[in-house]
């Protein structure tokens, strides 16, 4: 599913934000990336949608080497991912309805099965109902239920998550868990990095733990700290 | 690309055009003026090079004949002059056609020389045209050499002097022109690097979420091209209402004095469709061009 390969990779100003990772997902797992600011979590997860290229080593992400691919074929790669962020990346002179088409329009599905598929992923995140508002009229949490929306509108087989839930209070942060959890039953892989130690510790899963560029735990069903 | 698809970029390109109002303004001054300047220059170009042309046609040389020549030394020197090799004619005329063409030239003026055709004091002479018309001064000095040759005159200076302003208003147009083309270009590049900058975020997400590069640009493109066209509306209605009238103003006079300039149709429809064209590529290439950079990985 993700599998990284003596993964290395150095920023132009010398900073060395992975080091030797090697690590392997699989299909359907649900994975939290713990680890301090600037321990190069960030970067973890970069890579894995090809925002960042690795200085060296070997990325495959749905079958596809994303270290190797063409420039030309990121957008095809990217179609098989969903990608939810900390600040949303709603655009906000778009209906809640057009932020989630956004995502097929771009692929050219037909307008019949956009809608189809938009109102069926805002009632798995319970907004349907506000399909025709914009974004700022919604709170923190709903605009990121929209988020994820629009991140699994066309059925990837994996959700990259950057701190999904580091702009939102604690009563919203469950209810986002909560459908990331939805997600992952249906059989997507989630991969989520998070600072939020109450989580890790409750929904329990894997914990792949980043210092200095390097994986210094994974834990199956671990916990935010070392035991 | 899905005619769907087309619709949602024609849209997005027009709504873009709306919502950056103000830099939509700017990019579209610049074409403006741009294509304005090019206009006025392209068209007095274009008609210095019409003037050049039909002086040319009429830059002749007269050789007049010494009048001691008998009839076997005429036909003699036209020979000659024939032979050489940058004359494209040589035409006789003899002193009464000179006579009846002063007269003729001079209409209703020309009246009072009637007394001179019993005693004709003009020479019989030779029209020469030269191939080239540039070359006319020197066949003009080949010719002054032969026997039997009084005087060779033709428009010397005038000529030359025309020849020269034409050369440099040419060479001077044409820097001009592409001066103020570089320009636009750099400008409306700018204006739409500032839109795309104000629309990072949505170009982000769309390649986010796996939008392709191509689809990223069109309407960008669209936008630029949409520029170009709208500022060349104001040149062109500029063109074809002042060349008219302009037109109006000058060709009777200049006809006087057998110049001709460019008429209206189809010269300034000619125009008209060179400045949107043009107005089309600076758009489209200024928008291109600042696309570009932010489309790199």
């Amino acid at each position: 599913m993700i599998e990284m390969r003596n993964v290395y990779k150095k920023y132009p100003n010398g900073v060395v934000a992975a080091n030797g990772i090697d690590v392997e997902i699989n299909q359907g797992e649900f994975v939290y990336v713990v680890g301090s600011s600037g321990a190069g979590k960030s970067t973890f997860i970069k890579m894995m949608y090809r925002e960042e290229k690795p200085t060296s080593g070997t990325i495959i992400v749905n079958g596809m080497d994303i270290t190797k691919i063409k420039n030309s074929k990121i957008p095809i790669f990217r179609r098989s991912i969903g990608v939810v962020f900390q600040d949303f990346k709603l655009l906000p002179k778009l209906t809640v309805f057009e932020n989630v088409a956004f995502a097929l329009e771009v692929i050219e599905e037909s307008p019949r099965q956009i809608k189809r598929r938009v109102m069926e992923v805002l009632d798995l995140v319970n907004l349907k109902h506000k399909a025709r508002m914009f974004p700022n009229e919604l709170s923190g949490g709903e605009q990121q239920r929209i988020s994820i929306a629009r991140s699994i509108v066309n059925s990837p087989r994996v959700v990259i998550a950057d701190e999904p839930t580091g702009n939102l209070d604690p009563e919203t942060t469950w209810g986002i868990m909560k459908i990331f959890e939805d997600i992952n039953a249906r059989g997507t892989t989630i991969v989520m990095a998070t600072h939020n130690k109450e989580i890790v510790n409750t929904n329990k899963h894997r914990v792949i733990a980043i210092e200095d560029g390097m994986i210094v735990r994974d834990e199956l069903l671990g916990g935010y700290d070392e035991n | 690309m899905k005619i769907r698809t087309l619709n949602r970029h024609l849209k997005e390109s027009l709504k873009s055009i709306v919502r950056n109002g103000w830099m939509t303004f700017a990019s579209v001054s610049a074409v403006t003026v741009t294509l304005v300047l090019v206009g006025v220059f392209y068209i007095i170009l274009m008609n210095l090079n019409e003037v050049a042309t039909s002086v040319e046609e009429d830059v002749s040389i007269k050789v007049l004949i010494d009048s001691t020549a008998e009839k076997a030394e005429i036909n003699n020197l036209q020979k000659q002059i024939q032979q050489m090799k940058d004359v494209e004619s040589v035409t006789f005329s003899s002193k009464d056609q000179e006579l009846n063409a002063l007269i003729a030239d001079l209409g209703d003026d020309g009246n009072v020389f009637l007394f001179l055709k019993d005693d004709n004091p003009l020479r019989d002479a030779f029209i020469l045209k030269a191939k080239n018309p540039e070359d006319t001064g020197a066949v003009a000095k080949q010719v002054e050499k032969l026997d039997y040759v009084y005087k060779v005159t033709y428009g010397k200076e005038y000529v030359e002097k025309l020849f020269d302003v034409i050369e440099v208003s040419r060479n001077v147009g044409l820097v001009l022109i592409l001066g103020l083309l570089f320009t636009a270009i750099f400008l409306i590049s700018n204006t739409i690097k500032i839109t795309i900058v104000a629309r990072r975020s949505e170009i982000e997400i769309m390649r986010l979420v796996g939008a392709t590069n191509n689809f990223i640009r069109w309407p960008f493109f669209l936008e630029g091209l949409w520029l170009g066209i709208l500022g060349s509306v104001i040149p062109i209605i500029l063109v074809l209402f002042s060349y008219k009238e302009l037109y109006n103003l000058i060709a009777p006079s200049l006809q006087d004095n057998f110049i001709k300039i460019l008429p209206f149709d189809p010269f300034a429809y000619q125009t008209c469709l060179i400045l949107l064209v043009m107005g089309s590529l600076i758009g489209i290439w200024g928008s291109v061009m600042s696309v570009r950079k932010f489309l790199k990985i």
